[in-house]
């Protein structure tokens, strides 16, 4: 399967499982998303579980966290993850916080989908990462996914979940892996083995990460786009690092990192957002604060430069395997 | 040189302002009787007229007149009255409790108790309320409902059923079909169409209400709910409290001036009605009429209740800066209380004396609930819920990073 194929059959599996979880965004319904992530679940399940929805993206998240005190389970699709603004009221002021304010007489098991990063010409409406803003929301867990294998077994795991969930999909890797050359042709996911997907139910814990590339000489904290890159900088440099793949950015999977980093001694921090105040800045003070005395190196940060997201300018502002495999040059040299 | 004068920004001001008196000809006031009551299948755009219009039951005599008049028994009204009373009676106790510094904080609803109390007598338990802080009438209106638990809120004491963790009176009691309060505004209004929704997707018969005041209109989310209402023909009561004031804002900042919140109803294709929200009778009929449309899956109702916001904003405030202290006795529509007491009294089945009465049971009863409530503690004793509880209830199981920070704290 592709990504979006397996994100089509965590909803088609969830929806078929539990009559409560219902699918509704812009253009999601009828037509099955501007991306076809719901292609077919209208037909399928009927227009009261599927359905088009008002361009209002506080709107949608607002029903949804009224859905949810109702007792249903929503999964919502931003279209961008670039025009998650509108929603940001809803999201930090009433989802996330809901279960805490009534102590738990109100609960927001709310699934908000939505399509992120650069990497395709998208400019700057089409191409950012702003995870940052939902792992500082204490009462949100964020999410996001770098293969189709993880893609369905988290969206389950998120639908699932009582928690609201910020489920961030990479739109570079929706129809395959991309390592950052974008000279090259897409390799399809059919060639790849994290294209095998089982068709029924399963699920990954949602606070789990997964070590994508074992490695002995340096940690490489990534997600998304950025573990295939980071996994294309370690065989270009010829530097052993090993790469996890956080999969979970907040309520992270901390121990595994920690035990990489105490193992290694050395640590790059690695994502497509914009460098000040991002996700990395929270990931490299982790480090700092737990392997201080392990650390044989500074802690590196690759990120996206602290500018809106331009368009000509893609791959000097992406950060690809050549500016990744200078930084775990950096950390080894240090 | 131009032929156009310069352009002038427009920024309305409120005709009183401190030593004035407010030019209350702006409010679009009926007389009682004069509006008519469509069938609950209207569409919106024959809603057209109510919308500027003002439905009023009880006349300048206390007399029910007019197609809205609803057929409440006797013993109903004294429910509603009784009710009304109890809840200025709590406002007031609390109001005292504040200023002893048991509590941080409270927001009275003086003035606007028929609104949140009759509304709640047009509803079936099982209906969701989604309010805003200033419908407290809608659980003291309840049987069920006790003032221990709302004041223990209150005080932040260690009977506190959001464990201190909110501010006073921003109470939750989805039992009682009452959703927990915000402090942002206006969301839960957008919230209240997908609870509607959500009962309309499930095939049940349980319909939404949803709450926001004149000021709030002017959030986003009121937009949203009245498309999203509309767009899923969402079974919910929209309600629009315009009670003048906005803090220290007149509601033609709000962008009341020379239109009604009401019409705004009727432009997104949502039937509305416009009514006396210090008239109980018209409040239970409006909301009666509005909950039969949504239960027949007619569709949504927009309600602006016109009345007037008689206290300050919330403790924190001082109405005297900004508008005449003599205001509330200048409002046209009155007191809901004095309104309904003199038209039960003219049906002869009230006095004087069963008032005097009954206000004298009520106090004992609301100083009784608070002696019992402060027995669980007050913010001035400390007897508040433990640090420790603090860190949960963030997320479902409570996550390694805040399990390490209540170690932190040691607790």
């Amino acid at each position: 399967m592709t990504m979006i194929q397996a994100l089509r059959s965590a909803l088609d599996v969830t929806m078929a499982r539990d009559a409560k979880v219902v699918v509704f965004g812009e253009d999601v319904g009828y037509f099955g998303g501007v991306f076809r992530v719901t292609e077919g679940l209208q037909a399928k399940y009927g227009k009261s579980r599927c359905f088009d929805a008002p361009i209002s993206e506080g709107g949608l998240v607002g029903v949804a966290i009224g859905m949810a005190g109702y007792g249903l389970r929503p999964v919502v699709e931003i279209q961008f993850a670039d025009y998650v603004y509108p929603a940001t009221d809803q999201i930090v002021s009433e989802a996330a916080r809901m279960r805490y304010r009534s102590a738990g007489d109100f609960t927001a098991p709310v699934t908000i989908r939505m399509p992120c990063g650069g990497g395709i010409y998208g400019g700057q409406t089409h191409s950012q990462s702003p995870e940052a803003f939902f792992t500082h929301v204490c009462g949100l867990r964020t999410v996001m996914p770098s293969n189709p294998y993880d893609a369905k077994g988290l969206l389950i795991a998120a639908i699932e979940c009582n928690d609201p969930v910020i489920f961030l999909e990479p739109k570079r890797l929706y129809n395959g892996p991309f390592d950052g050359h974008h000279e090259r042709p897409v390799v399809p996911w059919s060639r790849h083995p994290l294209g095998m997907v089982p068709e029924g139910w399963y699920k990954l814990p949602i606070d789990a990460a997964s070590i994508f590339r074992p490695g002995k000489e340096l940690t490489v904290l990534a997600y998304g786009t950025m573990v295939w890159v980071a996994a294309c900088a370690a065989e270009e440099t010829g530097i052993d690092a090993e790469v996890i793949d956080l999969r979970a950015l907040w309520p992270m999977d901390l121990e595994t990192v920690l035990a990489s980093v105490r193992k290694t001694g050395r640590c790059v921090v690695v994502h497509e957002a914009t460098r000040t105040s991002g996700f990395g800045a929270e990931l490299a003070a982790l480090v700092q604060e737990h392997c201080f005395h392990h650390l044989e190196a500074p802690i590196e940060r690759v990120t996206g430069w602290d500018t809106p997201y331009p368009h000509a300018q893609e791959w000097d502002y992406f950060p690809g395997p050549g500016r990744v495999g200078e930084a775990f040059k950096r950390a080894m040299e240090a | 040189m131009s032929e156009y004068p310069p352009l002038r920004l427009h920024v309305p001001e409120p005709t009183g302002r401190p030593g004035q008196a407010t030019d209350f000809g702006y409010l679009r006031l009926s007389p009682a009787g004069a509006v008519r009551r469509p069938a609950v299948d209207t569409s919106h755009f024959d809603t057209q007229d109510l919308s500027y219009a003002l439905v009023r039951v009880l006349d300048d005599e206390g007399q029910a007149v007019g197609p809205w008049a609803p057929q409440l028994d006797a013993a109903t009204l004294e429910r509603g009255l009784r009710a009304m009373m109890k809840t200025r009676i709590f406002d007031a106790r609390m109001l005292i409790a504040q200023r002893q510094k048991k509590l941080s904080f409270y927001m009275q609803c003086l003035g606007e108790e028929a609104i949140a109390v009759a509304h709640s007598f047009a509803l079936e338990n099982g209906d969701m309320c989604f309010p805003t802080y200033r419908q407290q009438g809608l659980l003291l209106a309840r049987d069920d409902v006790s003032m221990v638990e709302m004041m223990c809120q209150l005080m932040s004491n260690v009977r506190d059923p959001l464990k201190g963790r909110q501010l006073p009176v921003m109470y939750s009691m989805k039992r009682a079909g009452f959703f927990s309060v915000s402090g942002n505004l206006a969301t839960q209004f957008t919230q209240a169409v997908g609870w509607g929704m959500a009962s309309a997707i499930a095939g049940d018969t349980r319909i939404a209400s949803g709450w926001i005041g004149d000021g709030s209109t002017a959030e986003s989310d009121f937009h949203t709910a009245l498309t999203f209402a509309h767009v899923y023909r969402a079974p919910v009561i929209l309600n629009v409290v315009n009670n003048q004031w906005a803090i220290s804002t007149f509601q033609a900042i709000a962008g009341g001036e020379t239109t009604t919140f009401a019409a705004r109803g009727v432009g997104c294709g949502i039937a509305s009605l416009r009514v006396d929200g210090n008239d109980f009778l018209a409040v239970h009929a409006a909301s009666a009429w509005a909950a039969e449309r949504a239960r027949r899956n007619f569709g949504p109702t927009l309600i602006e209740w016109v009345t007037y916001r008689a206290g300050p904003h919330s403790t924190s405030d001082d109405p005297s800066k900004y508008r005449p202290a003599d205001d509330w006795q200048r409002f046209p529509l009155g007191d809901p209380i004095a309104r309904l007491k003199a038209h039960l009294i003219g049906i002869g089945h009230w006095s004087e004396a069963q008032h005097e009465q009954t206000k004298r049971e009520l106090e004992a009863e609301v100083a009784a609930a608070q002696k019992e409530a402060e027995r669980h503690g007050t913010l001035l004793d400390g007897q508040i819920p433990s640090a420790a509880t603090m860190f949960e209830g963030v997320y479902e199981d409570m996550p390694a990073h805040l399990r390490r920070q209540r170690q932190q704290l040691g607790v």
